[in-house]
């Protein structure tokens, strides 16, 4: 559902830019809100969520989707973690529709779905190794790598029982926002994709704004 | 179905709200069968060699460009390799993204698991018994990947609101997986996290181990699609040097 934010960006308490092939780790503290702002338009955000004091609980899309019983992300959407918890809650979306059923891209999935000898081109998984290896502090492995969230990324799915990985349906200044239901570490994403319209085979940065409860 | 499968070995009976985890060779056939119908077998597939690597359930819909399993598709693992192919299927939808029931939702619709009262009867839930095998293993929820649910069919409409099917999986309908890789099998016969039936369901699964017939060149998995001949080209990559 098309929802605004009534928060200003002159009153963030944070803001980061996440350039295309880089990633972002950070952390949301209950009550605050953040919003993922996709400057340039249709451009993927992968996104996995784990409780900030025990990265053992984490987002799960398999728990967000069975609770909500609907397949994709918008505004009232509960993204809750393995242990069924409500982490966080989808309090704004201007652009409509997140996918959480296609997953991340990887170097592996990559040889699969374009070609073998793309096997070295740049993915969201290797920015996550990448990621958990620069901040062991964070103490994820690749174990804790699961089945991510895709904001802004269009993949529907048909009645008989097909999925289409779509044309983006954002735009320049679309964005996503979120309160915080727990202390929570984000681990973000920005697609480096070049091989699918995710991306519209150009990627670009978004933002990442962030609000006091 | 019997075109790729050499002979059975090997027939078990998993009872209703059980759960079980067996080591499969690569060339092995594993043929599940629905015994009473409406059942459903939660499944999760880890690389015994190296149990980092797992089933990844976006990833095998994603490139297959399905939201449904059936016969003609393969399921991969995180590393872009298949674990096993579903060369056949008399129900012809299984579904892999709905997960398992936890302990709260089953007490919630049929009451509490309690082994005291009703013994193997016990209303155990997916979670669980998931976590009950992965511990044999030494992994943890940390490991707990989205799971298939053999012979459960959700739908989705227009507006992504799911639905499970009634009566999708009739008696006797059967799914026969081939095993591309050596392959730990964690399974559990609990109820699908969206059945809303009045008593708890109780349905057993027959499970049976073979050996399956060679690889053909007009193999239905393998020529689905040119990402099913990448998959299996990478499955022969990492297999260079073996017997």
């Amino acid at each position: 559902m098309l929802t605004h934010s009534p928060r200003q960006a002159d009153q963030t308490s944070a803001r980061h830019t996440i350039s295309a092939g880089d990633y972002f780790v950070g952390q949301v503290n209950k009550g605050q809100v953040f919003r993922i702002l996709d400057l340039e338009g249709n451009q993927a955000a992968d996104t996995l969520f784990y409780n900030a004091h025990d990265s053992a609980e984490r987002y799960s899309a398999s728990d967000t989707i069975r609770e909500q019983g609907n397949i994709y992300l918008s505004t009232g959407s509960q993204l809750r973690s393995n242990d069924n918890n409500v982490m966080l809650e989808i309090v704004a979306d201007t652009c409509g529709r997140h996918d959480t059923l296609g997953g991340a891209c990887s170097t592996e999935s990559n040889t699969v779905r374009y070609d073998l000898e793309k096997r070295c081109m740049h993915s969201c998984r290797d920015s996550w190794m990448l990621a958990i290896a620069e901040h062991p502090e964070l103490n994820i492995s690749k174990r804790d790598i699961s089945h991510n969230i895709n904001f802004f990324m269009n993949v529907p799915v048909t009645q008989n029982g097909g999925l289409a990985f779509e044309d983006g349906i954002s735009a320049p200044g679309k964005y996503v926002e979120l309160v915080a239901h727990m202390d929570t570490t984000l681990l973000i994403s920005n697609c480096p994709q070049l091989n699918n319209p995710c991306n519209g085979y150009n990627p670009t940065p978004v933002e990442l704004l962030i609000w006091d409860a | 179905m019997k075109n790729y499968i050499e002979h059975i070995d090997y027939h078990t009976e998993i009872p209703a709200n059980s759960h079980w985890s067996v080591r499969v060779r690569r060339g092995s056939c594993m043929r599940l069968t629905d015994l009473s119908g409406n059942g459903n077998l939660a499944m999760l597939f880890y690389n015994p060699e190296n149990l980092l690597e797992r089933y990844n359930a976006p990833d095998t819909l994603k490139c297959q460009h399905t939201f449904k399993l059936t016969a003609g598709h393969c399921l991969y693992s995180d590393m872009g390799r298949i674990f096993a192919s579903v060369v056949a299927d008399s129900c012809g939808w299984h579904e892999t993204v709905c997960g398992n029931s936890h302990a709260q939702h089953v007490e919630q619709r049929w009451g509490a698991r309690d082994y005291q009262n009703h013994h193997n009867d016990w209303q155990q839930n997916g979670n669980d018994a998931f976590l009950t095998e992965l511990a044999k293993y030494g992994l943890s929820r940390v490991d707990m990947a989205a799971n298939v649910n053999w012979f459960s069919k959700v739908t989705s409409d227009d507006q992504g609101n799911l639905q499970l099917a009634d009566n999708n999986s009739l008696a006797g309908s059967q799914v026969l997986l081939r095993f591309e890789m050596d392959t730990l099998v964690l399974m559990h016969s609990c109820p699908h996290p969206l059945n809303p039936s009045h008593n708890y369901p109780r349905h057993p699964i027959a499970v049976e181990l073979g050996t399956a017939q060679a690889l053909k060149e007009d193999d239905l998995c393998r020529n689905s699609c040119d990402e099913n001949r990448r998959g299996f080209d990478n499955n022969r990559l990492y297999h260079i040097g073996c017997i």
